[in-house]
């Protein structure tokens, strides 16, 4: 018998705290699955940040440090700088890295610092219930823009990716969706990628993934998936916008299957 | 042979922190401590080490949180508008156990204030600045050798109790050019920290954090930060006391107890029995110095460049057993030996005239 779908050695067997048809699981999953196969969780050390994914070191069984709110990427770069030859993430929600943390996440990107960032982006506040996020749409209802956010008043939402995408030291940037398993299979090959640049030593990576909130946003898990796909999405385009340099190392051929086998 | 050299303050604690160790350096330009900065930006890379100048005082305090939770041995420097900023993440690494230093160089405040030397950021080092309860391990060094020598004790006393131990000075002491005699270098391999977070090497995952939400495992956290801390106390309180049989005590810190100092000498020559008690550590507070000196101490007389800060540290330790007056200069200004003896003698003559009840104060603030 062939084993085609087992857990990943990197995730725990713990029950998550997520809300029923959050997507902060299966990007754990990603997470996971590509430590695994890079082999890579045992020198690897995460960074978790404030918000619905604080508790992140509960599932993925690498080291972790807990960061305030926005600062994961100051973490990650002591880290990094005491310990070149590991691996260092952070894991951040879209009110952590595009709010609070603004200054962190540029100015690691701007450094070139050598670390991958998991940027999960649910255009909400969803620890503390259902806030505006700098990411929430135009038009989107949440408990502090309450009759919609209305760029006049509110302001734009923030398209980081882009932003980032002007640095330099930028080696490897992407934006994935989580709302159906093609997507996830095309964001698996893009986790991989971000933790494959820092392997390169190339320079900053992120991936963000478009993810749900169904309670923040007050919709069945069905609905917030297809809300990603008919509102999120087209704010926010999928693909890769600062490709992977060539790989110095056979990584592509080893890992070249990535998420196809979760299509 | 020991080193002897010609060194401004902010060189000789920069330079007397490479020599315990230090090898990671995160801040960001203030002055008057800048110089600190740029020293390390000149020599940590020299001797293996990293130096980042971080965009902000928020960053700089929380790649020191990384680095010192991966085993690094970290420091990092600012001015009391900086120090403000790395608040946050102060009370991050108390709540995670990290070691650390952290230098403030004090100015005058509050908000930009001006660069002058300054004591007024003596609450926000002793009392917690940052949010929850918890200490900082605070040295005060009044002379740029005492500054080098204490450096090494800040990283040493840091990691024995995985605290954040603070080097409280001030503009003139970071500006100052003093001889000095330079510790020795000790092995920069950081001691043992089975804590840090460097990969699990196939054991099981570490996590530093300062969650907890049950309260009860919260305030359990606590209870083992507080045993902490009362150890600390029990063991680590430092002081310097001079002319211990006197009548009258000057109490000062940091480079106004070299001024005091002067006064003492200038108030005995006059005739006045007047001594100086002089905390080197600010948290832990030195009470047991107090309680050498309280059986024949007719009165306390305290100096701060502040509006009286650490003052109030010294009433809790005579606990109204004598009278503790108040002398304070603000805004940057430093307080000439002549007015403190004037104080003093006003002091003692209210004392003799049984002007003074024992456990009443009198004080005002600057002239």
């Amino acid at each position: 018998m062939r084993v085609i779908y087992h857990r990943p050695r990197a995730l725990s067997d713990a029950h998550t705290h997520y809300c029923p048809g959050c997507t902060h699981g299966i990007a754990h999953r990603l997470v996971a699955e590509v430590m695994d196969e890079l082999g890579i969780v045992d020198r690897t050390i995460g960074v978790a940040s404030v918000g619905c994914s604080v508790f992140a070191y509960n599932y993925l069984r690498c080291d972790f440090q807990q960061a305030a709110h926005g600062r994961a990427p100051a973490v990650a770069t002591g880290i990094k700088r005491v310990l070149p030859d590991r691996v260092v993430f952070t894991y951040q929600g879209d009110g952590d890295l595009a709010s609070i943390g603004t200054a962190e996440i540029i100015h690691a990107a701007a450094r070139g610092e050598r670390i991958t960032v998991i940027f999960i982006n649910n255009g909400i506040y969803g620890m503390t219930g259902g806030q505006m996020a700098p990411t929430s749409l135009a038009g989107q209802v949440t408990t502090t823009s309450p009759r919609g956010r209305d760029p006049q008043l509110q302001g734009n939402p923030i398209r980081i990716t882009e932003m980032l995408a002007q640095q330099p030291g930028v080696a490897y940037l992407a934006r994935g969706s989580l709302h159906s398993s093609r997507e996830i299979g095309r964001a698996r090959r893009m986790v991989q990628r971000a933790f494959e640049a820092q392997l390169n030593d190339a320079g900053f990576a992120m991936v963000e993934l478009l993810s749900s909130c169904p309670v923040g946003w007050n919709m069945t898990p069905r609905q917030a998936l297809e809300h990603i796909e008919q509102a999120v999405v087209p704010v926010y385009p999928v693909g890769e916008l600062v490709p992977a340099p060539p790989s110095r190392g056979a990584s592509d051929g080893r890992h070249g299957k990535g998420g196809s086998d979760h299509a | 042979m020991a080193e002897r050299k010609l060194m401004k303050g902010s060189h000789a604690l920069a330079e007397a922190a490479l020599r315990a160790g230090c090898r990671y350096y995160f801040g960001y330009p203030i002055t008057p401590q800048t110089e600190l900065s740029e020293y390390m930006a000149r020599e940590l890379p020299a001797r293996g080490g990293v130096f980042i100048q971080a965009e902000s005082e928020v960053a700089a305090i929380n790649m020191v949180y990384g680095a010192a939770g991966a085993g690094g041995r970290v420091m990092t420097s600012s001015s009391g508008p900086g120090v403000s900023l790395k608040q946050e993440g102060i009370s991050y690494l108390c709540g995670s156990e990290l070691p650390c230093v952290i230098i403030n160089i004090m100015r005058g405040g509050p908000g930009l204030g001006n660069i002058m030397p300054s004591q007024s950021d003596y609450f926000q080092a002793v009392k917690g600045g940052g949010h929850g309860d918890y200490r900082l391990i605070v040295l005060a060094p009044s002379t740029v050798q005492e500054a080098a020598d204490l450096m090494r004790l800040a990283f040493e006393l840091s990691e024995r109790y995985r605290n954040p131990a603070m080097v409280l000075g001030d503009g003139m002491l970071g500006q100052m050019m003093e001889p000095v005699e330079l510790p020795p270098e000790v092995a920069p391999a950081p001691p043992e920290r089975p804590w840090a977070t460097r990969g699990t090497g196939g054991g099981e995952p570490r996590v530093i954090t300062s969650i907890y939400l049950e309260p009860e495992v919260l305030e359990e956290h606590n209870r083992r930060l507080q045993a902490k801390y009362a150890e600390i106390e029990a063991r680590e309180a430092r002081w310097e006391l001079l002319e211990p049989e006197s009548d009258f005590f000057l109490v000062a810190y940091g480079t106004v107890a070299r001024i005091a100092r002067s006064a003492m000498k200038l108030a005995r020559g006059r005739g006045l029995s007047v001594g100086l008690l002089r905390p080197i550590t600010l948290w832990p507070f030195p009470r047991r110095a107090f309680e050498q000196v309280l059986p024949h101490a007719r009165a306390f007389l305290t100096v701060e460049m502040s509006s009286g800060q650490m003052v109030e540290d010294v009433r809790l330790a005579v606990d109204g057993r004598a009278p503790v007056a108040f002398h304070g200069r603000l805004g940057g200004v430093v307080p000439e030996p002549e007015e403190i003896v004037a104080r003093l003698e006003e002091l003692a003559g209210k004392v003799e005239d049984g002007g003074v009840h024992r456990v009443a104060t009198f004080e005002h603030a600057g002239r």
